[in-house]
């Protein structure tokens, strides 16, 4: 017993050690854009990016500099993008666009006395022999000759030439210009850090995650002698730092929300997280890098398979819960994560075949309908496969099993608030006021992402199939990207990852399937009103204790139905399966059986006086 | 306006207190001394053990009450004026009533041991049982908990979480050898040996003695064991808590006598819960029935009376449920631990040790009568039918997958019952 307890404190101390080392990782190193780096980073661009970022670089005495932390030097990049940006558009300008000069000769030759004359006969005697330039302005400014416009005030016709030519610039540029967003600054970055972890990431990545590995393990494991009868065993979770909203729990909720924005907001601080990962990444395709996507996605089955073996044994006595837990763990592993590192090296879009729309946002946004298309039939078929899931499967299944066949035995979110979310599925409001705040952002959410689709999916047809009407790619004055972009961030990155999992130890596992998944929002409704679900309350045997509503993860308040003797019908209900677990005394089953009756308020139990209840359960 | 007091918030006096309110517009008043808010008493062990806290024990939300104007008085009753219909409280404020019920519940038995009011001895009943619990629970070295019944192993799980020793006094020769036959009583000692408790059985706790700060430090049983310990949990039992009627003129035995339309002998006061006693017992229930759902449906009936719609409280087939450490156990109908001399049972058991039922059904008729159930689940539903329906053990045998209530994927056990069922009595025609 003794060792056994020792064992589990150096797991422990194992654990919490990788997790130092793993933060302790993105100070390890320095950064330097060296030539190789900028050659490296822009291959795909033209030589004279390369060059002339190598240029600028060099002036601004960046070229070589050895800087010690990812945030000075993402400030470098930063500002060095910008000059970047300012010079190669002033070099493309005098190269091929219209200088001051010119500008001016052709305003002295248009305007004569007041009056305003503008033909190609004006570009013809300012440029010479110059046809490329000629092309160019008469392209852009014919609807400007005098022939076809009268500007009546030489300040109008100054002002739309001035405009015209700015955009002729800035799109003789655009070919060279670099973006100043987080994949062109991860890229830099990853290519830029030097140091031990790049030397050894092998070593690295068993002091990360093979520590944590193992420790976690020897902890949870050993915990098996320790509570060595099979059962609920759920004692001092409230008593504990880590599971009330302690500040082991304070320590976690920081750590995982400044996962969550470094991730989606700012990648190029945590390369070093991503290089020792590479190794793994290069399993899949030789040489290939990691990028911050593949960092998260190997975290993910890391954290589900580490705590799905902690509910494996936390649950040995309950085979519902161990087949749901091998659900979820096999969709994870095979289709959210394998199979979108396999299929691209079938040319086949590298996307997750179990998502279904709307939880899969960007299902039907141009790039990736095009990214299908291209695919050949296969490609194709998998398009079909997505459209099929989400509006024939899903409803079909739900009706039969209830939302549950996603939401806990499917979904790669449901997976990850079932595994590692576990130990904080007590904490979720179960107040009246929750209930009423939860209907008021998951249905509003569901509506948005129905118009997003409804806009985005229009201008995607139009690029698809019939390009001269996509215009400014707008329906019902919504810009089809701009909404897009809207929602990924606001639902996508700030809603689903930010506060839905970064928030675990404080609002528990499930804020965001409770209060914002959309695709939880529209199973919900055929599960409320179209399906063979319940949770069956047996007879008169509650006892009121309360266990169901502390431990259910959607803060329904089952106790409130139970000790009624009225079955569970809920839309929010993800048929977890733990309010069944925890009752002590039997009363909860999950069923999957006939409508009739599904629905029954009771206003007298079962085991008391026959004609009164006949009295009143029939009224 | 009609009012109506309630003393006692538990699950009697708050069933009642909500249906009268469904059924009808009349000021209801609920006083308690123990807590403000209604919570169940059944889940104060999980507080302790960390499973919950303590608001997560009420089933109603706070603002529960007002919305449903039901007032609550959080005062303990000095005693009970009923030729005024009045009730005089600990700050001598008077409460009028119109209707009075008493559903005070219970209170711990002591039977007269030497040191049984020491510090460090408690009974596991009220909520102020667990605060004292708790501040024992620090540095306690073992507990010694006397009494085999259900509210013993209770406190004997919650001890355990958090590693405290327990020594466990029986006064039969098996654990609650009164309710459960041989077979389950065995069964649940084997797994409450399995939990390091030390169970001693055919033992009787002599007095408990105290250190020099009149905290108990050690008990001395009839055989004259010695066991030290900082903890003693009397569990014997409880009976109901009815001392502040002293003198009221209400009619009482051990309980509050009531008829069975739950009325005392004063006319506009009735007692439901724990703390009624009825005047000749409800076929093989007991004249004071101390359990959860007796008190609810004691509560459902007479709220119907004290709207009007007077009713015997007339409950149907008997039922009950306990989870002993981690195996559960549900009964319907009557299994008697000696079997009447009408009855015959039936019982099969898991070779796990941990899966049990026990059929009782008539010799001659061969009508179903009961089951206990250890390890499975089963339909409250099913068996209410059965029994009110009359079937046969046969029915039941071949029948018992409909009753299963455990969670999908779960192993069935239906077959290898009807197999035993079949081999021990070939002649029936299952």
């Amino acid at each position: 017993m003794k060792n056994i307890k020792t064992l589990r404190l150096i797991g422990l101390i194992l654990f919490i050690a990788s997790v130092f080392i793993f933060i302790v990782t993105l100070f390890i190193g320095s950064y330097s854009l060296t030539e190789l780096v900028i050659k490296d980073t822009f291959s795909s661009k033209s030589e004279r990016v390369i060059s002339t970022f190598t240029k600028v670089a060099k002036e601004r005495g960046v070229l070589g500099k050895e800087i010690g932390n990812p945030f000075s030097f993402n400030d470098e990049i930063t500002s060095l993008l910008e000059e970047y940006n300012a010079k190669i558009t002033k070099d493309i300008e005098i190269e091929k666009g219209l200088s001051e000069e010119e500008i001016n000769q052709i305003f002295e030759k248009t305007i004569q006395g007041g009056k305003i004359s503008y033909s190609k006969a004006v570009l013809e005697s300012v440029f010479q022999n110059n046809s490329d330039k000629i092309k160019l302005v008469d392209e852009a400014t014919n609807w400007m000759y005098s022939s076809t416009k009268n500007y009546g005030k030489a300040a109008d016709f100054k002002n739309d030439f001035t405009n015209k030519i700015v955009d002729i610039n800035r799109s003789n540029a655009q070919e060279f210009l670099l973006y100043d967003n987080k994949y062109t600054k991860f890229d830099i970055a990853k290519a830029a850090v030097t140091g031990p972890l790049k030397e050894n990431k092998k070593g690295y990545l068993f002091l990360t995650f093979g520590l944590g590995i193992i420790g976690s393990l020897v902890f949870i494991i050993t915990g098996l002698f320790l509570e060595p009868i099979a059962g609920i065993k759920n004692n001092g979770i409230y008593l504990s730092e880590a599971t009330n909203r302690g500040w082991v729990a304070l320590f976690v909720f920081g750590f995982l929300v400044s996962f969550y924005i470094l991730l989606y907001f700012c990648p190029y601080y945590i390369v070093n997280w991503t290089n020792i990962v590479d190794p793994l990444k290069s399993m899949f395709k030789e040489g290939e890098r990691a990028s911050q996507w593949f960092l998260y996605g190997i975290l993910y089955c890391v954290s589900m398979i580490v705590m799905g073996i902690r509910m494996f044994i936390k649950y040995r006595h309950n085979s519902y819960q161990i087949v749901r837990t091998a659900s979820v763990l096999f969709f994870q592993i095979i289709f959210a994560f394998l199979l979108v590192e396999i299929l691209p090296l079938f040319d086949l879009p590298g996307v997750d075949l179990k998502n279904a729309w709307p939880l899969d946002y960007n299902f039907v946004t141009d790039w990736n309908v095009k990214q299908h298309l291209d695919a050949g039939h296969l490609g194709k078929f998998m398009f079909v496969w997505s459209v099929i899931l989400s509006l024939i499967v899903v409803p079909v299944m739900v009706y039969f099993y209830g939302k549950r066949w996603y939401c806990s035995w499917v979904c790669g979110c449901g997976g990850l608030a079932e595994t590692l979310g576990d130990p904080y599925r007590q904490l979720s409001d179960k107040r009246l006021i929750a209930w009423k705040i939860e209907r008021w952002t998951i249905y509003p959410i569901f509506v948005f992402a129905i118009i997003m689709t409804i806009v985005v999916g229009y201008n995607t047809y139009n690029i698809v199939y019939n390009p001269s009407n996509v215009g400014d790619s707008t329906l019902f004055g919504i810009n089809a990207y701009k909404i897009n972009e809207i929602y990924g961030f606001l639902i996508g990155s700030i809603f689903a990852g930010v506060i839905g999992t970064g928030f675990y130890p404080i609002l528990g596992n499930r804020t965001w399937c409770r209060f914002g998944c959309p695709l939880a929002a529209y199973m919900g409704i055929i599960q409320r009103f179209k399906s063979r679900f319940r949770i069956t309350t047996n007879g008169g045997q509650c006892i009121s204790c309360g266990n169901c509503s502390t431990y259910c993860e959607q803060g329904i308040d089952v106790r409130a139905y139970a000790q009624k003797g009225e079955n569970i019908v809920r839309a929010s209900c993800v048929g977890c399966g733990v309010c069944s677990a925890v009752c002590p005394r039997g009363v909860l089953k999950l069923e999957n059986a006939s409508e009739k009756g599904r629905i029954n308020p009771n206003e007298i139990l079962l085991g008391n006086d026959v004609n009164l209840m006949d009295l009143l359960n029939q009224k | 306006m009609e009012h109506i007091v309630i003393i006692g918030n538990g699950i009697s006096g708050v069933t009642l207190a909500r249906h009268i309110r469904k059924n009808s517009d009349k000021k209801i008043t609920i006083v308690s001394a123990e807590t403000e808010f209604f919570f169940s008493r059944t889940a104060l062990m999980y507080v302790y053990m960390g499973h919950m806290k303590f608001e997560h024990t009420q089933s109603y939300e706070n603002h529960f009450w007002k919305k449903n104007r039901i007032d609550l008085v959080f005062k303990r009753v000095e005693k009970v004026i009923s030729t005024e219909n009045s009730l005089q409280m600990e700050d001598n404020s008077i409460l009028k009533y119109d209707k009075l019920v008493i559903a005070a519940g219970s209170k711990s038995n002591k039977f007269g041991w030497p040191g049984q009011d020491l510090k460090g001895v408690l009974g596991l009943y009220h909520k102020q049982d667990l605060e004292v619990l708790e501040d024992l629970s620090k540095n306690a070295k073992r507990a010694v908990i006397v009494g085999g019944g259900l509210i013993g192993i209770e406190l004997a799980e919650m001890l355990l979480t958090r590693n405290i020793p327990v020594t466990f006094l029986v006064r039969e020769t098996n654990f609650w050898g009164g309710v459960l036959p041989e077979g389950e009583a065995k069964l649940i000692g084997r797994h409450m040996l399995e939990h390091h408790i030390d169970l001693r059985f055919e033992t009787n706790l002599k007095e408990i003695i105290s250190d020099e700060n009149g905290r108990a430090k050690a008990i001395v049983t009839e055989k004259g064991d010695v066991i030290e310990c900082n903890i003693v949990g009397l569990t014997v039992g409880v009976s109901p808590n009815i001392d502040f009627l002293k003198g009221s003129g209400i009619e009482t035995n051990k309980g509050v006598l009531v008829n069975r339309f739950l009325e005392t002998n004063i006319s506009n006061i009735y007692a439901i819960g724990d703390c009624a006693e009825q005047h000749e017992a409800i076929g093989y229930r007991k004249n004071i029935e101390a359990v959860w759902y007796t008190g609810r449906m004691m509560g459902e009936v007479l709220a119907q009376t004290i709207c009007g719609n007077k009713m015997q409280y007339n409950p149907g087939h008997w039922f009950n449920s306990a989870k002993f450490l981690d195996i559960e156990y549900q009964t319907y109908g009557w299994v008697w631990a000696k079997p009447k001399s009408y009855e015959k049972q039936f019982y099969w058991e898991h070779k796990s040790g941990k899966i049990a039922i026990r059929i009782s059904y008539h010799k001659e008729t061969m009508e179903f009568l009961g089951i206990n159930i250890f390890g499975i689940r089963m339909r409250h539903e099913f068996f209410d039918k059965v029994l009110t329906e009359k079937k046969s053990v046969d029915f039941v045998i071949e029948n018992l997958k409909q009753a299963n209530f455990d969670p999908e994927f779960y192993k069935h056990y239906e077959k290898e019952i009807a197999s035993q069922f079949k081999n021990e009595f070939p002649t029936l025609k299952t």
